[in-house]
């Protein structure tokens, strides 16, 4: 069972509380009607798939209710860091030195 | 076994040696959604809301944990129910808020003796050790979403959704009769 910190209830908790929510930072165009056909596509149906930390949104369900943000290690499922939403996206390369 | 907890009953739900479960009389619910400056919604209930999730407040009769950043679930006793919507009616326009009345939607269990805490691990897959006295969680167990506040070292209220209720007050009985077996 993974172990999860949730940067709202600053706490790190089961696994069994949360969601896994998809690929974070996906951002909407400003101008959605500017948008082509291909844009579209890529917007709602193309994510990336690493092999290795992977920018992605949870839910503390049966918590707080928030969603959040983490980086997870695809390979070694190592939660290197979580962050609320809305926060900028963290620097890959200063989590990939803390794996604590 | 599911168990049936529709209607209140004083007689604990289940016994052993060392825990005990038993549902708590009703009692008023509420639901309160917030953000920004809480001060006129702390005046109109008469405590200070705790921002700090899992926290909770108590004052006249009533008693409050926090849920969520901007959420709130509220104790009271039903007959003033009525009065706090109507004291927090009267701030909607100056701070939009919600409070929803959800007393009918859950029960509560009790849950007390000895070996308390380890029953509750039957379901719960937090550390509940880690839980403070005095505070509470919303948290799963058996996959069911509940709300536990730890009253006292060995002793807990469990609210669930009355749908829940059975498989929920089931699994504890089967626990209190397992611990119930190892102290035989
Ligand atoms: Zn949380």
């Amino acid at each position: 069972m993974l172990l999860i910190h949730c940067p709202y209830c600053d706490e790190t908790l089961p696994e069994v509380e949360f969601t896994y929510a998809g690929q974070a930072h996906v951002v909407r165009a400003a101008d959605p009607s500017s948008q082509t056909d291909a844009e579209w596509e890529n917007f709602l149906f193309i994510r990336s798939n690493p092999k290795g930390p992977h920018y992605e949104r949870w839910r503390h369900l049966h918590g707080c209710g928030r969603f959040f943000n983490a980086v997870r290690d695809t390979v070694s499922d190592r939660f290197l860091t979580t962050y609320k939403a809305g926060a900028p996206r963290p620097d890959l390369s200063s989590l990939q030195g803390d794996r604590t | 076994m599911n168990k049936l907890v529709s209607s209140f009953t004083a007689a604990p739900l289940a016994r052993g040696a060392v825990a005990r479960v038993s549902l708590a009389p009703p009692v008023g619910r509420l639901v309160l959604r917030a953000r920004g400056d809480l001060a006129a919604l702390n005046a109109a209930l008469g405590l200070t809301l705790p921002t700090t999730i899992g926290q909770r407040a108590a004052a006249a009769g009533l008693e409050v944990l926090c849920l969520g950043p901007d959420e709130w679930m509220l104790h009271l006793s039903p007959d003033q129910v009525g009065a706090v919507q109507a004291a927090c009616a009267a701030l909607m326009a100056s701070h939009p808020h919600s409070l929803v009345d959800v007393s009918g939607r859950e029960v509560t269990l009790v849950i007390d003796g000895p070996r308390a805490a380890e029953l509750l691990t039957i379901g719960c897959a937090r550390d509940i050790e880690a839980i403070p006295v005095g505070q509470g969680r919303r948290t799963a167990f058996d996959n069911v979403t509940v709300i536990l506040w730890r009253d006292g070292s060995a002793a807990f209220r469990l609210d669930v959704w009355n749908s829940f209720a059975p498989h929920v007050a089931g699994l504890l009985e089967t626990g209190c009769r397992e611990l119930a077996a190892e102290t035989a």
